[in-house]
């Protein structure tokens, strides 16, 4: 009964959707109020729903209820509540579900916080996100639908695959959402200041928040995708370059740009048209890694089960809104043009600058990711194009932009006069010189120009992020929320940079064959292997390996990888087990048996790792110090006042 | 310099960096791609020699062999038509198994062994690289389970 009551409310949810897209739309365009009026009731009728029809889903994976199908594919009686939950998203048909419950949460958001922007405006956003969520429930409903009994009812569920029954990945995906679909906001917001043939900069400045909101959670959820993938896959890499993993990476890129274009456009009404653009692309690349991820037509670790007709269907949903917002800007943008003008020497040029380098970081990912498919299409051979590209090309536009990020934080808008901290920076970027050559022969023994370069940037984004913020707060200053969230973001940049020139260029990865009481040596640790023994999960099997690591004879940690056997699908899976410290990873993860008690061993020493992601959490939480300004909440209050004076006012 | 000539030397000068900058990106690009191969093409001559690739298919059953406590390791690939021996040094993914799907990148020796530098396997016990299944396509299937 529950299925079918969640299978109802889902089409019920599909039919309000399609209320508010056209009332919003309809409604705005012929001015009618009665119509606009029903829109907000729709998209707090349709979050209800949605939400009803997941939690139908929930209860029926918490209840065991092997009578639907995608239940008794993805969960186990043996499974533990915690996995069953997230078991819910845990394949395509659930996660297609979760897609729309967030898409419905950001709609209900924006219908309640949105109360004082223009009547026609609100409708019309509110009628875009509607036009989204119900193109994806129809898709749900007609190609995946997660309710579907399975007649007879299976005996027991098929468990969840190994590799997601672990916490980092059970909540990875609603925060990986949350970001990728947040930027349906902007592209609404996009989408209606063209209907609507306006844009100024009181649109950018409710556009703003939105956005660095879905960027928050694309950057942690990214961030979160990397940390599983270095622990539990089991290879003890950070970033592998896998297409599913760009598909997330490359929105993120342009949702970069876009916040920092939305800045300009917000100060100074400039880069409009881009802005615009830029929104678009952030979502049609959300929804082109959909279609990466859903369509199984790449070779990834993230792939689900291949199904023409999901492919298709996904790639008409993405023609039709790439096409039709492109088409809207293409008749629309020529007239939202904007006149003023700034200088080479201002931030406007450092901000354009870190756009072009952004999109084209994007676009060079979005090459590599595509080629193979084009190389098949075009009947060329089948290839893959490896990360070894990626790495190459990826640093063409990342050095610049590392070095720019630096003074561009201290440029003044229109003209920049950097005289006074012209100094200070040189002067800053000769001591991070020093101290990078220093932290690289004193601590790793040798240099590598990829560490000197990636350490001294990083130290030299540090310092000149924070040379603002502490100097204000010296002199008493009042120090915005938005200056000081900006400065966040930027340490988290250095940090994370420091991170990534640390660990790629004193890694080590060693795979050797141990038995009982030998031992290998590995970045200055000994690597002790004890012994071997058997541990049991609640529905799983496992060898146990005992690895204690020294240092100069001193004990710094004992190791326990494990080898699992999930019972249910009885594939093996290498739990490897790893210390964390500030300045370093030390990472076993069992291998095979050898013969005669020798086991393969992979061990690795992993310098700095953690700042990669330390960083990433710093950019996050900048983001969120950002969003949370003042003139984010007064614009609302003072919405009444004409938009551009409003604006000219705390320019 | 009149503004006309200025304007056409800037576009000029973006044109040349456009022009330089993808032609490195597709050099690159080029460089490191790698060219899928299944075993019956490499059988008849089709992989080149003395440049890495990447061959797929099914782990033979039976084939796995090692030498007791050494970390290399030898099994053949095929596509039931033509197969192929592979040697491999290292810790194997967790899903590599004989009767399962795998892809392997690395070059031909001159005895016509393929020597890996990396194995991947399948994900999922349900999940095949797409290329693997294509190859796979079509052969009788004997010794699938």
């Amino acid at each position: 009964m529950i299925p079918e009551l969640g299978h109802l409310a889902l089409i019920l949810a599909l039919c309000l959707a399609a209320a508010q897209s056209v009332f919003g739309l309809a409604g705005a365009f012929w001015r009618r109020a009665e119509w606009m009026a029903v829109v907000r009731p729709a998209v707090a009728g349709q979050f209800v729903f949605v939400a009803l029809a997941f939690g139908c889903l929930t209860a029926a994976f918490l209840g065991n209820d092997f009578s639907v199908n995608y239940v008794a594919l993805n969960s186990n009686s043996a499974l533990p509540a915690f996995y069953r939950v997230a078991a819910v998203w845990g394949a395509h048909e659930g996660s297609l579900l979760l897609w729309i419950l967030v898409l419905a949460t950001w709609s209900l958001a924006v219908a309640a916080l949105s109360r004082s922007l223009p009547d026609t405006f609100i409708a019309r956003v509110l009628g875009v996100l509607g036009l989204i969520s119900a193109g994806f429930m129809t898709f749900t409903l007609a190609t995946s639908n997660p309710f579907t009994r399975l007649m007879p009812p299976a005996m027991d569920g098929n468990d969840l695959n190994p590799l997601l029954q672990d916490f980092a990945l059970a909540v990875h995906p609603p925060i990986l959402y949350t970001g990728y679909v947040g930027f349906a906001v902007a592209f609404a917001f996009a989408c209606a200041a063209m209907l609507e043939g306006r844009l100024d900069q009181s649109w950018a400045r409710w556009t703003r928040p939105w956005t660095i909101g879905a960027w928050i959670f694309l950057t942690i959820g990214i961030a979160l995708g990397s940390w599983w993938a270095y622990y539990e896959l089991g290879w003890g890499g950070w970033w592998f370059w896998d297409p599913v993993e760009n598909a997330s990476f490359m929105p993120w890129l342009a949702g970069t740009a876009l916040i920092h274009s939305l800045a300009v456009t917000e100060k100074r009404g400039l880069f409009r048209g881009w802005t615009l653009l830029l929104a678009i692309f952030a979502f049609s690349l959300s929804l082109l890694g959909t279609f990466l991820v859903r369509s199984g037509v790449l070779i990834s670790v993230h792939a689900f089960a291949t199904d023409p007709a999901r492919g298709v269907f996904v790639l008409t949903f993405l023609t039709l809104c790439i096409g039709g917002a492109l088409t809207l800007y293409a008749w629309r943008a020529p007239k939202l043009g904007s006149t003023a003008g700034f200088e080479l020497w201002s931030r406007e040029s450092f901000l354009l600058f870190n756009n072009i380098l952004l999109v084209i970081a994007a676009a060079l990912i979005l090459l590599g990711t595509l080629y193979p498919l084009f190389m098949d299409g075009l009947g060329l051979g089948k290839i893959s194009v490896g990360p070894p590209y990626f790495r190459a090309v990826f640093l063409v536009p990342m050095l610049p932009l590392l070095a720019l990020v630096g003074i561009g934080m201290h440029a003044s808008w229109k003209r920049a006069r950097l005289g006074d901290v012209k100094r200070p920076l040189l002067l800053a970027l000769l001591v991070a010189l020093v101290f990078a050559l220093g932290i690289s022969l004193w601590a790793f023994g040798r240099t590598t120009t990829l560490a000197l370069v990636g350490l001294t940037a990083g130290l030299w984004i540090i310092y000149s992020s924070l040379r603002d913020p502490i100097s204000r707060l010296r002199k008493r200053q009042s120090l915005s929320a938005a200056v000081l969230g900006m400065s966040i973001a930027h340490f988290g940049v250095g940090v994370f940079t420091i991170g990534v020139a640390g660990v790629e260029a004193y890694k080590i990865e060693k795979d050797v064959a141990l038995k009982p009481g030998q031992s290998a040596k590995v970045g200055g640790y000994d690597f002790a292997f004890r012994g071997l023994r058997n541990v049991d999960g609640p529905n799983y099997s496992a060898i146990e390996g005992e690895f204690d690591v020294t240092r100069n004879g001193s004990m710094v940690r004992v190791l326990r990888p494990q080898k699992r056997t999930y019972r249910v699908q009885t594939s093996p899976m290498t739990e490897a087990a790893i210390t964390v410290g500030w300045t370093r990873d030390l990472f076993v993860a069992l291998g095979d048996s050898l013969g005669g008690d020798a086991w393969s061993v992979r061990i690795q020493y992993k310098p700095l790792i953690r700042y990669v992601w330390l960083g990433a959490l710093f950019m996050a939480f900048g983001g969120l110090v950002a969003a949370s300004d003042r003139r984010y909440r007064t614009v609302r209050a003072s919405e009444a006042l004409p938009a551009d004076s409003a604006a000219r006012d705390t320019a | 310099m009149t503004p006309r000539r200025k304007r056409m030397l800037v576009v000029l000068g973006v044109l040349a960096g456009v022009g330089i900058a993808s032609v490195l990106v597709f050099r690159a690009l080029s460089e490191n791609m790698m060219l899928f191969y299944d075993p019956s093409q490499v059988v008849a001559g089709d992989a080149p020699r003395g440049r890495p690739f990447r061959i797929g298919g099914m782990v033979t059953k039976g084939s796995v062999t090692r030498d007791t406590g050494s970390l290399e390791i030898r099994f053949v690939v095929t596509d039931f038509k033509h197969s192929v021996p592979v040697t491999y040094t290292g810790v194997l993914p967790d899903l590599f198994g004989e009767g399962k799907g795998v892809v392997a990148h690395g070059r031909l020796t001159p005895n016509g062994a393929f020597a890996a530098d990396e194995v991947l396997a399948k994900h999922d016990e349900k999940y095949m690289p797409p290329e693997v299944a294509k190859s796979l396509k079509g052969a009788p299937p004997q010794g699938s389970t």
